[in-house]
């Protein structure tokens, strides 16, 4: 009888011991084009030697939600495994004849948009299952969309750390301070996943916001 | 009108604006919110909300649009944009607006614009400004 008491108590106990040990689900959601799996693929490559998909000039290139299952992070002799969960990029409106500029045929670039509707629709319902979550914003471009704010809003509404990365700041039109301005809510690290600049800030921001994870 | 805007509103085919008022939508689930918005947006209207959708509400907008595309003719999305609600204030501010808000309903400082794709190109927003560009 004790013996089985003990076995219940253990049972209960040690999952809780274990919490913080599972695999944190790090998303990275966005606006086309953005340089969502550019980041990811950087940290990816880094920590495990691959990429984690394909990128491309043409906007909607990821058009399915991409997995790295157990991707250890050290950053200043703390490790952190994580799970990466590159997403689609979201978006209001999607027309096939925008596929046309980039010297797509006509049912190439239709069938590119049916899969990027769906691939929306997946990133979207995906944002019950993060941990925590990185914006990839383009810091070239004007961050006051409602896309992003609408993505942000769901996340505070869910309690889901959220951490803003303005990327493309390589570029001379980048403008991280307006990122900064649009957002002053939330951390905001300025980086070029393209050519690998800040991302110890970048990490730094994501072992802080970890804690915040239920 | 000056001669530019004119030569471009001369390209646009017929759309209008629909004013729609909080208390129009305030008594509806997400569902029917959501089924009103697309059915007003697909007859090529551009909408004025009063108030704002909740963030779900948002993103299960963009979830419906996007499964509309490529059943419904000509539809490739809409621009949408909200303006008015979320200017940097004090807490005693943010406190007040707390209480009006659960006391109404809804937002009622916030103006939400929704358009067919097809239609508005663009919706520019700025802290101070929001501009509307239409297609050809």
């Amino acid at each position: 009888m004790a013996k089985k008491g003990i076995k219940g108590i253990l049972r209960r106990l040690l999952p809780a011991l274990f919490k913080n040990k599972k695999d944190i689900k790090l998303g990275f959601y966005g606006p086309p084009n953005a340089g969502k799996t550019s980041l990811a693929n950087r940290i990816c490559k880094d920590f495990t030697g691959e990429e984690i998909g394909t990128v491309s000039k043409v906007p909607h290139e990821t058009r399915n939600v991409q997995f790295k299952e157990k991707v250890e992070i050290s950053y200043k002799g703390k490790k952190m495994t994580f799970k990466m969960i590159d997403t689609p990029g979201i978006t209001t409106k999607v027309d096939y004849e925008d596929f046309l500029k980039y010297k797509m045929n006509k049912q190439d670039a239709k069938n590119r948009a049916k899969e990027a509707t769906q691939g929306i629709i997946e990133s979207i319902k995906w944002l019950d299952d993060m941990d925590l979550v990185v914006i990839v914003l383009d810091a070239t471009e004007n961050p006051y969309n409602q896309v992003n704010i609408t993505i942000i809003g769901n996340l505070v509404a869910r309690k889901i750390p959220v951490l803003i990365v303005a990327n493309k700041s390589d570029l001379n039109k980048a403008d991280v301070k307006k990122i900064q301005d649009a957002f002053p809510e939330y951390p905001v690290i300025g980086l070029s996943a393209k050519y690998g600049k800040n991302l110890d800030d970048f990490y730094d921001a994501i072992f802080k916001l970890s804690k915040k994870v239920k | 009108m000056t001669k530019e805007v004119r030569k471009h509103l001369g390209n646009i085919k017929g759309f209008a604006i629909q004013f729609i008022p909080y208390s129009e939508i305030k008594s509806l689930n997400a569902d029917d919110r959501i089924r009103k918005i697309l059915n007003i947006v697909l007859g090529n209207n551009i909408i004025i909300l009063q108030g704002k959708l909740k963030a779900e509400e948002e993103s299960r907008l963009i979830g419906d649009t996007m499964a509309m595309i490529g059943h419904v003719k000509d539809f490739k999305g809409i621009e949408l944009a909200v303006i008015g609600s979320d200017e940097k204030t004090n807490v005693f501010d943010r406190f007040r607006k707390s209480f009006v808000n659960v006391l109404s309903g809804g937002d009622m400082a916030a103006i939400t614009i929704i358009g067919p794709a097809s239609v508005v190109k663009e919706i520019k927003r700025n802290p101070k400004k929001i501009e509307l560009l239409l297609n050809k």
